[in-house]
């Protein structure tokens, strides 16, 4: 019975998560990685060196921003869910 | 939305929910999902080469959340995963190279190849592995029924620990004595040759710099078929040394015009809350039962690169 409890809230939990990082990520992907197109399109054809360094810091970057910002979700609508 | 480097056109939605799935997946067990990202991203038009490098970029980002998770979960060797990072990266540069060689040929002959070894690849994975996880859970049943015949209780394995009908076969790697030889604690490997290791990394490699992704449908399998590393290990493992391999792969194939960046940082969005998801199921599940859930999943990736080899253009 403590077990159906604790999946149920656990399920309720990812639930609000992931109503909360869709509407974080539909902002982020249209306000914040739309901008960054044409500039990278330019350094892809002007200096490919130059682009795949930035290319790894922009998704390195982008994953440890996203994992830390599922992590506080993850805390914030957990501990509001109890 | 437009995606100018690989001049293509995909809606970002599709990218954000194949990125959520793909990361649920990846998690769950421990294999990147570039056997379903690749051919979705193949899919919707973007040319092979592009596929690949655009995948690896992709699971630098997904492999950070999961493998995070997995390392506080303890499910990493840490050692192993060094050992392999070696050999990974010599193999993913030879499988670049590949590529390169390919695309002097023409486009249409980088999609055929590499969408024909895909398929070839995919299907086999999924067919080994269907085959062994089912011998194992029936020796398994085998075993409780005679146990209970007999009176004699058995012991249930936790969920956490492994065992399978291919055993024998990571026993006899074991035994092969080719210096240096090295103990791996966190695997419950008392001895094994460097270059067992190296060779496992090295294949894993060259699919992974020629069909693109971490290529985990190959180095998981293989971590616990050949090298007997139990699964959930092999998964976190997996994990942590892809983000280390994936990283130069991305660099490598960037610099040779393969990457798509946009297309990865719009796909990860959707990857990086499924990688959390996904790492955190495991908890729960045993190492046949989760091999057994991966079969159907390269057999859908295959369908899907067969699809867009013989219509010859990206699914609407």
């Amino acid at each position: 019975m403590a077990n159906k409890k604790e999946s149920a809230h656990t399920a309720r939990s990812f639930l609000i998560e992931l109503l909360v990082y869709a509407a974080l990520v539909t902002a982020y992907v249209f306000f914040v990685i739309g901008l960054f197109g044409n500039w990278l399109n330019g350094l892809y054809h002007h200096n490919k060196t130059l682009y795949a360094i930035a290319a790894l810091a922009l998704i390195i970057g982008q994953g440890v921003v996203l994992e830390a910002v599922t992590s506080l979700l993850l805390r914030l609508i957990g501990s509001r869910t109890e | 939305m437009d995606f100018l480097v690989s001049n293509t056109h995909i809606s970002p939605v599709y990218l954000v929910i194949t990125g959520f799935i793909i990361g649920i997946l990846g998690g769950f067990f421990g294999v990147g999902g570039s056997f379903l990202a690749g051919p979705a991203l193949f899919g919707v038009g973007v040319p092979m080469n592009f596929v690949v490098g655009t995948d690896l970029a992709h699971i630098v980002g997904k492999s950070i959340v999961a493998a995070k998770k997995h390392r506080a979960l303890g499910n990493v060797d840490l050692k192993l995963g060094l050992i392999m990072v070696i050999g990974t990266i010599v193999g993913v540069e030879t499988g670049a190279q590949g590529i390169e060689q390919l695309k002097h040929l023409g486009q249409a002959n980088v999609d055929k190849v590499v969408g024909v070894t895909f398929v070839i690849v995919l299907i086999s994975i999924s067919a080994f592995v269907g085959w062994e996880s089912w011998e194992t859970i029936k020796m398994q049943r085998e075993r409780e029924r005679e146990a209970e015949l007999s009176g004699v209780g058995v012991k249930k394995l936790e969920a956490k620990e492994d065992e399978s009908a291919l055993d024998h076969i990571s026993r006899r790697i074991h035994r092969i004595n080719i210096p240096p030889m090295i103990t791996l604690r966190v695997s419950g490997i008392n001895r094994i040759s460097l270059w067992a290791i190296l060779l496992v990394a090295f294949v894993g490699g060259v699919f992974s710099g020629f069909l693109g992704g971490g290529a985990g449908y190959i180095r998981m399998p293989s971590m616990v078929y050949l090298l007997g590393v139990p699964t959930h290990v092999a998964v976190g493992t997996d994990l942590f040394e892809v983000v280390i391999s994936a990283s130069y792969g991305t660099l490598t194939h960037a610099i040779k015009g393969n990457v798509d960046i946009m297309i990865a940082l719009v796909m990860h969005t959707g990857a990086a809350i499924g990688a959390q998801i996904g790492a955190v199921s495991t908890q729960y599940f045993r190492g046949p039962k989760i091999r057994l859930a991966f079969v159907p999943l390269p057999l859908i990736g295959a369908g899907i690169v067969i699809y867009g080899l013989l219509v010859g253009h990206p699914v609407k």
